[in-house]
């Protein structure tokens, strides 16, 4: 395993001189199918410091979810291949062997997903399930697993764990379930977690709770978070940075901040503004036109030039991820003379005149 | 003229009086009150939301709208009639002007048939002129939605989520409906798609004089295309007005807390400090809280909500509320900040 050359630790992405926790290099996934080999991701690129939330952004089938499952090599069983690296903590987790992985999966990276019942077994108590992965990775007894489990449980906010610790999943409702998850994610104190759309299944009253509890836990325990999720609103109140990806491609890492106000790439800009919240009431809602390309025939050159507004003769190069200043990033080469209208744009929106009020 | 009074406005398309939806469980040892006392006219032509959480009952009184569920107790008259008093083969001809589309496109259309075939179903059973007549009023009902003539010839995994939702509002639109329910009709597609289909929602109301009652767990959705909002809270409506006031200015502590817990795509300078984060989950309608149902979670709750059930009452024009407190001075979102 090679510690990250310098080379592979490039300053762009690293925050503050700090050495990044995690480093993924030139990350591509293809898979068989029928058809042949289709190519999910390409050439992704980013950094996550230790104790950062980053969250990863697009639409269905923008490669988001599968970035963050070959992580943890959680991948289909028609995964064919993988290029690139996946450096974390020095070691390449591309190109480790199983049992280093295992080692390292559940105890310094865990996950956790959209629906907690699919995570949960049905026939074992909450408890039980939560100790497991403390027992697997550390040597400890069965009094000091659950006295560590009831810990983790009173921590992710369930009431009375003396209780609760030995109900089955079927007995928990889904917020309550979602927070087990959480603790079953963080009872070995893994130094990142990845949440894939750890909210969308839930009401928005407990998604407000679960938010608030990742990024308490994220800032008390120094625990990275990496967050998946299609909805922008969940990253702006939980991420202090945003990676928006299109067709398979990373095209901007930026700070939620500076992504919302002054979008860089088109595709960024046309997803902000075609949210409800942003527009005009009873207003025409700005849309993108089009549809993402299929994965079997991907375009040459900029994937998304075929739906952009802004597209012109160099766009049928291929683009590269161009350092954008100030630790930003983007995919597209128009990017300094476009001017994107991003979050506060409108300013007939009920959001504008909201903070315009303020 | 008020919506909780006997006489249905003039213009109202919809009353629903005192509705009640039970359900046994399966053990049958246990009710469940999925709507219980609800109240509301919808006007014609306009788009009425109800907003809500899982189990507030919004789904149930949205199939109880078109009576692919009948009603527990109350009424729910069409155009000023009772639908289940006429006799059934008039009561089938009328439910046309009635429909409802779901979420999911995938499971609405059948993957077997090509569109054109799915889009021109309801006019067969409807048994509306001969099949040329039929097939020319599917390919008008397809142009309609924004769907080339080629799509007829296709089957529904050619499509993308947003082309075969436009299919089911086509196959709505072919018996030509004055009224449409809407459940969770975007909830299913991309960001960057759902604006093309709300945008073509609010063109069919201005083209073709829809009434809309829009169903959805979406606030900037519902607040979007809604002229007037219910929100929904375990079987009752808790408050219902004009959409600017009930988003604005909300009355009851549920409604203020449910536009706090909203992510707000905003920058960090810009959002709100002092969210309110509601304690619990939702208890269950086998076995509501007495008296005010939202007083287990209310940050303002008093010994008053316990023991008596807040009157549904008309506390500004138009807008209605059921809050022992909804009418006290330092009852707005900006006294909530501990909360």
């Amino acid at each position: 395993m090679e510690a990250g050359q310098p080379a592979q630790r490039r300053a762009e992405g690293v925050r503050d001189g700090a050495r990044p926790l995690l480093s993924v290099r030139g990350l591509g996934i293809r898979f068989k199918t029928a058809q042949g080999i289709w190519q999910a991701t390409r050439r992704i690129d980013f950094d996550i410091a230790p104790g950062e939330r980053v969250g990863i952004v697009g639409e269905s089938g923008c490669g988001k979810t599968i970035t963050g499952l070959s992580i943890l090599r959680l991948l289909p069983g028609n995964f064919a291949g993988l290029d690139g690296k996946i450096l974390f903590d020095g070691v390449d987790l591309a190109s480790c062997s199983a049992r280093q992985m295992r080692a390292i999966r559940g105890k310094r990276i865990a996950m956790i997903f959209q629906e907690p019942m699919s995570a949960l077994d049905p026939v074992f108590t909450v408890g039980h399930q939560i100790a497991e992965t403390l027992r697997v990775h550390s040597n400890i007894g069965q009094d000091e697993a659950r006295a560590r489990t009831l810990e983790m449980l009173r921590r992710v906010g369930i009431a009375s764990p003396e209780r609760r610790i030995d109900d089955y999943p079927h007995q928990l409702s889904g917020g309550m379930r979602q927070r087990v998850m959480i603790a079953a994610s963080l009872i070995c104190g893994p130094q990142l977690l990845i949440a894939d759309e750890p909210t969308t299944a839930l009401d928005v009253t407990v998604q407000a709770q679960i938010l608030e509890l990742l990024r308490d836990i994220s800032e008390t325990s120094k625990t990275a978070l990496m967050l998946i999720t299609h909805d922008l609103g969940v990253v702006a109140e939980t991420c202090t940075r945003m990676i928006t990806m299109y067709a398979g491609e990373v095209i901007e890492d930026a700070t939620v901040d500076e992504a919302l106000v002054r979008p860089l790439h088109p595709y960024t800009s046309g997803l902000l503004r075609s949210l409800p919240h942003l527009s005009p009431r009873h207003g025409r809602l700005p849309s993108i036109p089009g549809r993402v390309p299929s994965i079997a025939e991907m375009p040459s050159g900029c994937r998304f030039r075929a739906r952009c507004a802004h597209a012109n003769r160099g766009c049928e190069a291929e683009q590269t991820l161009q350092d954008a200043g100030g630790g930003r990033r983007v995919r597209c080469h128009r990017f300094a003379e476009l001017n994107l209208p991003g979050a506060l744009h409108p300013p007939g929106a009920p959001i504008a005149a909201k903070v315009a009020t303020q | 003229m008020t919506a909780a009074s006997a006489e249905p406005r003039r213009d109202a398309i919809v009353s629903v009086r005192d509705l009640q939806v039970r359900f046994q469980t399966s053990d049958r040892r246990a009710t469940v009150k999925a709507v219980d006392g609800v109240n509301f006219d919808v006007r014609r032509g306009e788009t009425f939301g109800i907003i809500g959480e899982s189990g507030s009952g919004k789904t149930t009184i949205g199939r109880a709208l078109v009576f692919l569920l009948n009603p527990s107790a109350g009424a729910i008259l069409h155009d000023g009639i009772d639908p289940t008093a006429l006799p059934r083969r008039e009561f089938q001809s009328h439910r046309r002007d009635y429909q409802i589309i779901f979420q999911d496109p995938n499971a609405a259309l059948n993957p077997r048939m090509t569109i054109l075939a799915s889009v021109l179903e309801p006019l067969e059973l409807a048994r509306i002129g001969n099949r040329a007549e039929r097939e020319k009023l599917a390919r008008e009902a397809l142009e309609r939605v924004g769907l080339p003539q080629e799509f007829g010839a296709r089957y529904p995994h050619q499509l993308s989520g947003g082309q075969k939702q436009r299919v089911v509002i086509a196959r709505a639109l072919t018996l030509k409906p004055k009224l449409i329910v809407c459940d969770e009709v975007v909830a299913a597609l991309d960001m960057s798609i759902r604006g093309d289909v709300l945008n073509l929602f609010a063109d069919l109301q201005r083209d073709l004089g829809l009434t809309y009652v829009f169903i959805t767990h979406d606030l900037a959705v519902v607040s979007h295309i809604s002229e007037r909002v219910a929100v929904m809270y375990l079987g009752q409506f808790v408050e219902l007005g004009p959409t600017e006031e009930v988003a604005e200015r909300p009355l009851h502590p549920y409604t203020i807390a449910l536009l706090s817990a909203e992510p707000r795509p905003l920058p960090s300078s810009m959002r709100q400090e002092s969210r309110i984060v509601l304690q619990g989950e939702v208890p269950s309608p086998i076995d509501p809280p007495s008296g005010c149902r939202f007083r287990t979670r209310c940050p303002h709750a008093q010994p008053l909500c316990t023991d008596r059930v807040p009157e549904w009452r008309e506390l500004k024009p138009d807008h209605w509320v059921a809050c022992h407190f909804a009418d006290r001075p330092n009852f707005s979102p900006n006294n909530n900040a501990g909360a």
